[in-house]
């Protein structure tokens, strides 16, 4: 028939109709239909050849589906543990040339899956609002107020001076110049210290923190004096805790701190962040500020990244699944005996995992029955699993179709 | 419960027969064949086996309940024995624990935890106001009561007298169940004896009788319960019975669990602890893991594995000894009996023969005891079994450990073969991460028609070319094959017809050739021009290979390097073709493109015509490395010699700047790393620069650089070690610093941190390495030994926590992920409901291939 009539091509609208049916009817995922838009335009088609298109499209999705029964935990289980076996044990790699070192390879992916409280090398990255995200300068006024500012580090000497009964502190000024901070800032820090060090008097850079006596107390303890002295010495003057060093990198067209330790909380408050993009990299603190959802987003991408790192080639649904399962309670879960594994509903299942002993004796006390509704369970006593092939039965009675 | 007591501390009397009343008692039932059982009067088989029990002269403490036993010494009041909660805070926790129960049918250890704690609190009874006193628990199970004039043992028997007197309803808050125990169930006042059959005795063979460890804790238990008894009777002094009575805590203590903490374990005569009930149960060798979650299993076999090049991938060669001894059921038919009594007659020595019958009655016959074969033969009729001989055609699992994804165990067809090891095609090395230096497999025969259907629809090798791991084929060609692959396709290789035909033969193509690309002087065709012939008809694709060079400017299909892969209508029109193009776990290639749109039949009869072709070819052309692949000329050789003592020389001067206290500090380092980072860059830098001039030498003529160009073996960088310099050698991530006092041999002087002094490698391996650097060598490589062996285990753990965390989770028919117990961990899995193993590389669809398709067909 294109022999006859002059081949007639299809135009950019009715592209468009056919997409917004197609999306309509609902049985494309949307990210599937808007790749096929972009790939449209690039041919020239005819009214049957997109048809056929499509057609060909939704046939080919279709059998991507999974199908019910498939063991899909099994398999995200396998495909992130056997790349295990290939990964490197080398805990540090180096950021960039200089710069501090993170926990990745095998290490890393323990620590994420062990949702660790306090995982080995903590770090954020802050994106920085419009305002600060462009310079060097203003960029470093918001990682002086990100970094934590002991005394300890801005002051020349720190000691007990045992004739003024109390803590002296010597002040470095271009110590304090880099920080952003001044004498009179340590000395007002010192003083909102709780519970109270004591007198804190300021001489230009030099400060002198008096421990209160308390009554019944004749002279200055050694001991009291060297507690003070800890203090003092530790006292965060700016910054948020728990942020060791912050670095400033450029990262396209803008500078992007990135931080050891961290303090997500305190930092989305400072000025100058850009909260909507800032994250770190522990699990828990993300779970307690941004919430469940974001938590699981950043099991996601640290997994990811680790296993992309080590050129590993795994399908991101068996990490979401993972992940999944992990936030499933709206608590983050450990996978193994203190979270999930410790959680499952059968006394076999857990016996046959860790602390065998444990589980049964607790079982007998409050009389715990199986259902076994699990694959372990069904293991123990010989039965076929229901997963896959096992999950199906024939509701059907032979003796009673004989009677017909 | 209970057969019998056990009184007598005895097992087999003089002439070896088991004492009435003893430990063997033949009312616990029959371990010996033959023998009927004095209790239930079954055989062995059928017998399970009966309790008996010791009645203790004193109670005794449970050591695992002893936790519990403290909990709930403290709750409750020493006088009235009631749960010390007042009214309202019992009643607060019960609808809780209601509720608990209403929905899940048992009680909730976490309430009962708090009700036990806070009940623990009061220092007087809520009810009958009596006194109480802190009450101290020694471990392992001893209790005291610690009033005002010193601490005053509690004794199981007053234990067990305040526990009994627990209502039902404070049992249940406190987490008993009344209907299936009782708290003072937890001091025993009789111990159970296990069947016979728990605890065999073995008869050595001098004809010694050795018993098993729970009997050996039993006949103490008993012993020590004898004295007790007598000393009571007897009226021995206060002193003597609570010694007596302590040591049978001991015993019972040590049968129940020989690991508690606070005393010695209990041991046998050589010494050896005793491994008695927890013991059984727990860790990796114990039931539950080793013989509850794993199964010994009949229908195995396991033999060393060698490679056979002309075998199908879906294939494995059997061994015919192994095939005589595995057998298949198959149930007699009218059609098929003629075959079966021909079986029957082969019987167990010939091939292919049969081992068993199976009558209609369900009686077995063992045909290796049958003399006349005949008979049996005659006698077979529709509805008997015969266990025949496993034949050419059988499909049967195929596994290699570790068993680390499902790709470890695979359905293969047997292929009876003679010898003694399993045969596999060598494509299917990559899933099972087999090599042939010496590995072992083992190999399953299914036994149900289902089984057989499940294995060859789902299990069967061509089913597992795609990985679910990344939608990509994990199947696929490697190193020889990779390195012929390349050998076929380059642009240089033309064969002519003699060699062609040879070639297309050994890959099964029985067709004409097509016309030849070049005539004269004769008839002459390109390897791409034989690689097509094997490709799928109407193949479109392109990709880069392996040996791309990355330039700035893709010359695509006119690449110098020949390394632009063009596929279209299923013929090779450039490129060359290796690793990325048919190399295993590769994503994106040709044979990922054939699996994908072809499907994997075809995508098996492309590797099965196309590796036995690879093998001829590279068999005849010959291949092979040897040390003039990485010798360099003359002048590289000096240029490599310059770098390296340039390296050295920047090295010294780094030293110096470094001793004379001048080197600036990078930003959140010391002195000292901010130096062995920069000596470590420099090194690193020569090694790399130096490198880069063996490999500017070493061109394609070798075939070293063949085989590191095409992915078939090793990389750029052992390369450089064999021809260049092998480099720095580092332990734990840094240069070797350790050894002697500030230096690590005494071939140095304290101090020295020149580069030769902490392990760089000056030398080629090529040139051969002098001792000191064979030592540092040594010590890097022995790192990585043990790196290796750390590794594996660490990963193997977090595998098992993963499988055993994710294994009950599955997609059911609404299509959202559930847990065993149903709850909904995804709406839909993958937020797409796409499962990893049907996609493209991770995609649902891979629209340009269908756009393609669709167009080229119209046109």
């Amino acid at each position: 028939m294109n022999s006859v009539s002059k081949q007639k091509y299809v135009t950019n609208k009715q592209i468009e109709r056919k997409l917004v049916q197609l999306r309509k009817r609902d049985t494309l995922p949307t990210r599937l239909i808007e790749e096929l838009r972009k790939r449209l335009g690039d041919h020239k088609l005819t009214s049957a050849q997109l048809n056929r298109i499509i057609r060909e499209i939704s046939a080919a999705y279709d059998n991507s589906l999974v199908q019910p029964g498939e063991a899909v935990g099994a398999v995200a289980a396998q495909s992130i543990g056997e790349p295990g076996t290939q990964m490197t044990l080398k805990t540090f790699h180096f950021a960039g040339v200089a710069e501090f070192s993170l926990t990745l390879g095998l290490p890393r992916l323990i620590e994420i899956v062990d949702a660790r409280r306090n995982p080995s090398t903590p770090t954020m990255n802050v994106y920085l609002d419009e305002e600060h995200r462009a310079k060097e300068q203003h960029a470093r006024e918001v990682a002086q107020g990100i970094e934590q500012t002991r005394v300890e580090r801005i002051a020349q000497t720190v000691e007990i001076d045992l004739a003024e009964g109390g803590i002296v502190v010597e002040l470095d000024k271009d110590l304090m110049e880099n920080k952003g901070v001044n004498a009179e800032l340590v000395a007002e820090k010192l003083d909102n210290v709780r519970p109270n060090l004591g007198e804190v008097t300021r001489d230009k850079n030099r400060i002198i923190v008096t421990p209160e006596l308390r009554e019944g107390e004749e002279a200055m303890h050694m001991a009291k004096l060297q507690k003070t002295f800890d203090k003092v010495r530790d006292a965060l003057i700016k910054g948020q805790d728990g942020v060791k060093r912050v670095l400033i990198k450029k990262e396209g067209p803008e500078l992007v701190l990135y931080t050891e330790g961290t303090n997500l909380k305190g930092v989305l408050r400072t000025k100058g962040v850009d909260t909507t993009r800032t994250i770190s990299n522990h699990i828990h603190e993300i779970a307690e500020t941004l919430g469940i959802e974001a938590a699981r987003q950043v099991i996601i991408n640290e997994a990811k990244d680790v296993l992309d790192e080590q050129g590993l080639d795994v399908d991101i649904r068996h990490i979401m699944l993972v992940a999944d399962l992990m936030t499933a309670t709206g608590e983050i879960r450990q996978i193994g005996r203190h979270g999930i594994s410790g959680e499952q509903s059968s006394v076999l299942a857990r016996a046959a995992f860790e602390v065998t002993v444990r589980h049964l004796i607790q079982a007998s006390v409050i009389g715990e029955e199986d259902n076994l509704n699990g694959i372990t369970e069904n293991v123990i006593i010989g039965q076929a699993i229901p997963l896959g092939t096992g999950s199906i039965d024939l509701f059907m009675s032979p003796s009673r179709r004989k009677k017909k | 419960m209970s057969v019998t007591q056990v009184i007598t501390a005895d097992t087999y009397d003089e002439d070896g027969l088991p004492i009435s009343s003893g430990l063997m008692d033949p009312k616990l039932g029959t371990i010996e064949p033959g023998q009927r059982c004095k209790s239930c009067g079954n055989r062995v088989g059928e017998c399970p086996g009966h309790f008996g029990h010791i009645e203790l002269a004193r109670p005794v403490v449970h050591v695992s309940f002893a936790k519990l036993i403290k909990k709930f010494l403290k709750a409750i009041c020493r006088r009235c024995a009631r749960l010390k909660l007042k009214d309202e805070s019992f009643q607060k926790y019960k609808d809780r624990m209601d509720a608990h129960w209403e929905k899940f049918g048992h009680l909730n250890q976490e309430i009962a935890d708090e009700v036990l704690k806070e009940a623990g609190k009061a220092t007087t009874c809520p009810h009958c106001e009596a006194e109480q006193y802190k009450i101290k628990f020694e471990k392992p199970t001893t209790f005291y009561e610690e009033k005002m004039e010193g601490s005053v043992r509690l004794t199981p028997t007053d234990v067990r007298d305040r526990l009994e007197r627990i209502t039902p309803d404070d049992s249940y808050m406190m987490g008993i169940d009344t209907r299936v125990t009782r708290s003072e169930w937890m001091i025993l006042t009789v111990q159970p004896v296990p069947p016979v059959a728990v605890r065999p005795s073995i008869t050595l063979e001098s004809g010694v009788k050795s018993e098993d460890d729970l009997t050996h804790k039993l006949v103490d238990v008993i012993r020590i319960n004898q004295r007790l008894r007598e000393n009571i009777e007897a009226g021995a002094p206060q002193l003597i019975v609570e010694d007596l009575w302590e040591l049978l805590q001991y015993h019972v203590t040590t049968y129940f669990n020989n690991e508690v903490s606070g005393i010695p374990p209990a041991r046998h005569r050589s010494g050896r602890a005793l491994r008695t009930l927890a013991q059984r149960l727990k860790g990796k060798e114990g039931r539950f893991r080793s013989n509850l979650s794993g199964k010994r299993v009949d229908f195995s076999a396991r033999t060393v594995i060698s490679p056979d090049p002309n075998l199908s991938i879906n294939e494995v060669g059997v061994p015919s000894e192994i095939a005589r001894t595995l057998t298949v059921p198959e149930r007699v038919t009218e059609w098929n009996i003629e075959d079966m009594r021909e079986l029957v007659l082969q019987g167990p020595q010939g091939y292919p023969g049969c081992n068993y019958i199976v009558r209609p009655d369900g009686k077995r016959i063992d045909l290796r005891y049958v003399k006349d074969r005949k008979m049996n033969a005659d006698g077979l009729a529709p509805g008997y079994v015969i266990e025949r001989h496993l034949r050419t055609g059988d499909v049967v699992l195929f596994n290699r450990q570790p068993s680390l994804h499902r790709m470890s165990i695979m359905a293969h067809e047997v292929k009876v073969m003679p010898y003694r090891t399993f045969r596999l095609h060598l494509v299917v090395c990559p899933p099972y991460n087999a090599d042939f230096d010496g590995d072992e497999m083992n190999l399953h025969v299914p036994q149900s028609e289902e089984a057989r259907a499940e294995a060859r629809i789902l299990m069967l090798v061509q089913e597992q070319i795609l990985s679910p791991r990344y939608g990509g084929p994990i199947i696929g060609g490697i190193q020889d094959y990779i390195s012929s692959a390349f050998l076929l396709t380059r642009k240089s290789s033309i064969f002519n017809k003699r060699q062609s035909c040879q070639l297309l033969a050994s890959a099964g193509y029985r067709e004409d050739l097509p016309p030849p690309t070049i005539l004269k002087p004769e008839p002459m065709w390109t390897g791409k021009q034989i690689f097509s012939i094997l490709l799928p008809k109407g193949l479109n694709l392109s990709l880069k290979a392996r040996i791309c060079q990355k330039c700035d400017v893709c010359q695509k299909e006119h690449c110098p390097h020949d390394a632009y892969v063009l596929i279209r209508n299923g013929q090779l029109l450039a490129g060359v073709i290796d690793k990325k193009a048919i190399g295993a776990a590769q994503p994106e290639s040709v044979l990922h493109r054939i699996a994908k749109d072809y499907g994997n039949s075809e995508a098996r009869r492309f590797l099965d015509s196309i590796c036995p072709l690879l093998v001829v070819l590279i068999t005849n052309m010959g291949f092979s490395m040897g040390i003039d692949d990485v010798i360099l000329t003359p002048t590289a050789i000096r240029q490599i010699e310059q770098i390296l003592s340039d390296a050295e020389k920047e090295g010294s001067k780094l030293v110096q700047i470094y001793e004379a206290d001048e080197l600036q500090r990078l930003p959140g380092r010391s002195l000292e790393e901010t130096f062995e980072m920069k000596m470590i860059e420099i090194l690193a830098r020569a090694r790399d620069n130096a490198g880069e001039v063996a490999s500017q030498q070493l061109g394609l003529d070798k075939h070293a650089v063949i085989m590191t160009g095409t992915g078939a073996k090793g990389n750029a960088l052992n390369l450089a070690q064999m021809a260049a310099s092998v480099g720095q050698q580092a332990v734990r991530g840094a240069r070797i610093s350790r050894g002697y006092r500030k230096r690590t041999l005494p071939h140095f002087i304290k101090g020295d941190l020149s580069p030769q002094a902490r392990g760089f490698v000056v030398s080629s391996y090529r040139k051969g390495l002098n001792p000191i650097e064979f030592f540092f060598h040594a010590m890097g490589g022995r790192e990585g030994l043990v790196d290796t062996a750390v590794r594996t285990s660490t990963s193997g753990y977090m595998q098992r926590r993963l499988i055993n965390a994710l294994q009950d989770v599955k997609v059911e028919y609404d299509g959202t992920v559930r847990d065993s117990t149903g709850e909904i961990i995804q709406f839909k899995y993958g937020e797409d409901g796409v499962d990893p193993a049907r996609s493209d590389h991770g995609k649902a669809v891979n629209i340009d291939v269908i756009i393609e398709r669709v167009l080229s067909e119209e046109r």
